[in-house]
């Protein structure tokens, strides 16, 4: 195997509410190759932009790590001072985020704000940086750079602000961006277009790209590997085709059947997933998916299913799985 | 921007006509007249001044007369004050209390702004209600009550400020804070709500993100955007607090104009109050245009219209 950009291992995280501990991962394991691209799905509150958050340090108050590891490009960052953590940020690890509307700041020019962080991170004059802000303009697709770095976001469109978001995120060349829901606020044409121009970035750029969605359909054609999470936990993680054509886990498999499949002439019936999220204030002892799994079983109750490996890639933590195998088993002892 | 200057400046006139207008015939509702309270003087004196001053003309020729006047720039004599004119009047009594105005504003906005930050920062926290339960009270008290509360406590008490007149820098202490607490209190409990709105946007997270630091992203990226309400609200602000205080005025003896407008109202000394009437308002509209084009500065999306 080769070696890892980000290894996240057992992340456990909580948010300190006066409400009570509102726990947002709950043993979270993921890792990401160079020059990968990992997609993690999920619906609302499953822990996505609090993973990705985490991993640049950048955890909101009254969230905090209790437990696990977080590896990055060489760095430990769960171990590291906030200080440190600024030289890593924007640097060698950059994120964009879902409204490019709100995301840039409306009182300073594009220039600006891209110059800033060139101007953070390296020793560039302010000419130097004016400069490479340009470049970063032409590379994210947008012309008349000299004239764009003037004007103020709310001068320009939706899909052009995103574009500078990314241009603002790769002003250092990170090793990796992050990208959280870039397109759920464009328009569906915009949205091939800024994913199509982050692929051929990645490809340029030669970066790992993680790229997080409640949307699976979006971003397959674009991931290498798809991590599913569900109540803070990843449930499920794979390779793009596994996750599509080997769904082992009850929650991918409701998830696949509630979207709709453009490539298929016969519109099967789209099913959404019954009943509501888990109540992360009090999780359940078991398997979070019991209440909502099709084929729970008692055991599902009582005790969190292990992940059980299904390939180099492809790992899923579902009791059926288990059984599975302990039935394989059994049937192979008697023969 | 002509089109704003034109829009502005059409508008201004029309709001001083009108403002003007209302307050001369409120004016001649109230009963009573400059001339009448003095007892000693004589039926006939009386008649003779009312003829002088043109006050026993009909109240519309007496209007067009002032309007025709005032438009010349000729707000007319005193009625009360013997041979002063009220933009004399006016230009003696207005630099006495837009000194003290205009510095307990910026004392309001040294103080306020910070500390409206400093609570919003920490939200929830012993300092957060700390300032707050200060500013509530900075509110809640009228301002003769800040004022004889700090002129006993540091004047007759401690001894350490002088209580009346404005013969010396120290003079000038216990009434700008009595001046400066309210707006003070107002700034701190508005930046601290924008700045608390300001720091929950996505583009601080955006800020944080580049790698800078908490301060940094602070001082640049929250500090301009949270200041944009604290700027409509002292524009109008600063207009009154520079024509000063009646209370303030008063408790502390300071000749200024706010003293000088209540007094021209109790002895109806009509042209004082016209006069007084129209520069406030003229001071009004042309903060609200200052306030438009500091806005236009901070933000860009703002367009002048
Ligand atoms: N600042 C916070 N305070 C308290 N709880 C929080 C905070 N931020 C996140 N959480 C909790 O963490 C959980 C995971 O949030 P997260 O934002 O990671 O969800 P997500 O998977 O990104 O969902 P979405 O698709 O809506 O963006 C949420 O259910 C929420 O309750
Ligand atoms: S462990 Fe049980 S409840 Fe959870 S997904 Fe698998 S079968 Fe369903
Ligand atoms: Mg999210």
């Amino acid at each position: 195997m080769s070696e890892k950009l980000v290894d996240i291992q057992n992340e456990k995280l909580s948010f300190f509410t006066p409400a009570g501990e509102v726990k947002a991962l709950n043993d979270v394991s993921l890792y990401i190759r160079p020059g990968e691209v990992l997609g993690i799905v999920g619906e609302s509150g499953s822990g996505k932009s609090v993973t990705a958050y985490s991993l640049m340090g950048l955890t909101a108050h009254p969230g905090r790590l209790t437990g696990g590891d977080i590896y990055f490009n060489g760095h430990h960052i769960n171990k590291m001072t906030e200080k440190e953590m600024r030289r890593i940020r924007g640097n060698e690890v950059s994120i964009i985020f879902q409204d490019p509307m709100t995301s840039l700041n409306p009182v300073y020019t594009i220039g600006n704000q891209i110059r800033e962080g060139i101007l953070l991170h390296t020793k560039r004059s302010e000419k130097q940086a004016n400069e490479r802000a340009c470049e970063l303009l032409r590379l994210v697709g947008i012309n008349e750079p000299e004239k764009r770095m003037k004007q103020y976001p709310h001068e320009l469109s939706g899909g052009m602000r995103q574009r500078v978001m990314i241009a603002i995120a790769l002003a250092c060349e990170p090793k990796l961006l992050i990208a959280d829901e870039p397109t759920t606020a464009l328009d569906v044409t915009i949205q091939a277009q800024i994913l199509e121009l982050m692929m051929s970035l990645k490809e340029k750029l030669d970066m790992s790209i993680i790229i997080i969605t409640h949307d699976l359909g979006v971003v397959a054609g674009m991931c290498d590997r798809i991590a599913v999470m569900y109540a803070g936990k990843v449930v499920e993680c794979g390779t793009t085709d596994e996750i599509f054509y080997q769904p082992s886990h009850e929650y991918t498999k409701g998830l696949l059947r509630s979207i709709p499949n453009l490539y298929e002439k016969d519109h099967k019936k789209l099913v959404p997933i019954q009943g509501l999220p888990v109540d992360l204030l009090d999780l359940p002892e078991g398997c979070p998916f019991a209440t909502r799994c099709p084929n729970c079983m008692k055991v599902c109750m009582k005790h969190m299913p292990e992940y059980t490996d299904l390939s180099d890639n492809h790992y899923s933590a579902c009791w059926l799985l288990d059984k599975e195998k302990f039935m394989k088993k059994q049937r192979g002892a008697l023969t | 921007m002509l089109r704003y200057v034109v829009k502005r400046v059409l508008l201004a006139a029309i709001t001083i006509f009108l403002v003007a207008t209302i307050t001369f015939f409120l004016m001649r509702m109230v009963p009573g007249g400059p001339f009448i309270a003095e007892k000693s003087i004589s039926e006939q004196a009386q008649a003779a001044l009312n003829a002088k001053f043109g006050l026993d003309k009909p109240v519309w020729v007496q209007y067009k007369n002032y309007m025709t006047g005032a438009l010349h720039g000729d707000f007319s004599l005193s009625l009360k004050q013997r041979g002063r004119t009220v933009s004399e009047i006016i230009a003696s009594k207005f630099p006495i209390s837009a000194k003290l105005g205009g510095l307990s504003v910026l004392i309001a906005l040294a103080i306020g702004i910070p500390f409206g930050s400093i609570a919003a920062l920490n939200r929830g926290k012993w300092l957060d209600q700390l300032i707050m339960v200060i500013a509530t009270c900075g509110i809640a008290f009228p301002s003769f009550v800040i004022c004889t509360v700090g002129m006993y406590l540091f004047g007759v008490r401690l001894k350490w400020l002088p209580t009346f007149g404005l013969t010396s820098p120290l003079h000038y202490i216990l009434p700008i804070f009595s001046l400066a607490f309210y707006p003070m209190a107002y700034i701190t409990r508005l930046m601290r709500s924008s700045m608390l709105d300001v720091l929950d946007q996505d583009y601080m997270r955006t800020a944080r993100s580049k790698g800078l630091s908490r301060s940094r992203s602070l001082f640049k990226h929250a500090l301009r955007n949270a200041v944009l309400p604290v700027v409509t609200y002292v524009g109008p602000m600063l207009a009154y607090t520079l024509t000063g205080s009646f209370v303030v005025e008063k408790i502390f003896v300071i000749p200024g104009l706010g003293g000088q407008f209540v007094s021209s109202i109790m002895t109806r000394d009509y042209t004082v109050i016209m006069g007084t009437t129209i520069f406030l308002a003229t001071l009004l509209i042309l903060m609200n245009v200052v306030v438009d084009i500091i806005y236009k500065m901070i933000d860009p999306r703002i367009q002048l219209k």
